[in-house]
């Protein structure tokens, strides 16, 4: 399986992410920089997170407009599983590949803690090793992760099973709408979510919960 | 020409900056205010001469990037 990361000026989890991607893969991601207008062939595109652009503007704003964003449009178009983590996520909604926004967190601090993470759609490509309703630990570190999405955007997310993460147990720490924590496309190959699960699959980041995630990638 | 433009939260959404604002503002003892609400200011030259031209050209840069026009609304002004 191939993997590529995209890569936008003031990310820093990116090699978090390409450790992630070669442990489950066994093949190191190819790594993109966001002046590119193609992207090599891949079975997964991942955006990860940092602080893009200083999140100047808005957080992924500026580079949910750069060169190489028409390339990562397309290839979703066109099937090819796409997930992004935290500013990846931000990114990913700012581009308007996936709906709603993320605004600042409701008690206006940068919250770096663990969450409970609640698995509410196992038929992504992210999760198809994780059975629903499994809860999980995972870190979140972000100062704009709280959901929002007008009424009727909310209700079709809800209807069409499309919340594949939610902060469990009363930890939401941003305000999020229905606690969400990580959303689908319609078509089901995008997936964007604020925490960080890369930072929870080895012993050395204290458990390994989210290593699940990352198995199920390389098992299809 | 220059374009002068305010981007404000649209009505419905949550904002916690401008509810902090309106704690800050009632512990100064300022009193029968509320409302209040945190918005951005962006000013720009164009080379655009005519007005409605620049007009359209600065509502596409709002549409594009300005403005988040899921959570906000944006007022352009050129002088």
């Amino acid at each position: 399986m191939k993997t590529a990361i995209i890569l936008f000026p003031g990310i820093n989890r990116e090699r978090d992410m390409a450790m992630a991607l070669e442990a489950a893969t066994g093949k190191a991601p190819a790594v993109v920089w966001h002046t590119e207008t193609e992207i090599p062939a891949a079975d997964l595109i991942v955006v990860p997170g940092g602080f893009s652009y200083g999140d100047y503007l808005r957080s992924g704003a500026i580079a949910a407009r750069s060169p190489v964003m028409d390339a990562l449009r397309r290839r979703a178009a066109g099937g090819t599983n796409v997930l992004g983590v935290c500013n990846g996520f931000q990114i990913l909604v700012e581009a308007g590949l996936l709906p709603g926004a993320l605004m600042r967190n409701a008690g206006l601090k940068f919250v770096c803690k663990q969450v409970r993470l609640s698995v509410e759609n196992d038929s992504t490509f992210f999760t198809r090793q994780m059975p629903k309703g499994a809860v999980v630990t995972c870190p979140v570190a972000h100062h704009d992760g709280n959901y929002f999405a007008d009424a009727e955007t909310l209700a079709r997310l809800e209807d069409g099973g499309r919340v594949v993460f939610r902060y469990a147990e009363g930890t939401n720490p941003n305000g999020s709408l229905n606690d969400i924590a990580g959303i689908v496309n319609d078509a089901g190959n995008v997936v964007g979510m604020m925490p960080h699960p890369e930072n929870m699959i080895e012993a050395l980041h204290g458990r390994t919960d989210c290593k699940p995630l990352f198995d199920g990638l390389a098992a299809a | 020409m220059k374009a002068k433009v305010t981007i404000t939260l649209k009505t419905g959404v949550l904002d916690p900056q401008g509810k902090a604002i309106e704690g800050a503002l009632s512990s100064l003892d300022f009193a029968g205010v509320g409302n209040v609400r945190q918005g951005k200011y962006i000013e720009l030259d164009i080379a655009e001469t005519d007005a409605a031209k620049a007009e359209a050209q600065v509502t596409a840069m709002c549409e594009k990037l300005l403005a988040n026009t899921v959570i906000e609304n944006y007022h352009i002004e050129l002088v």
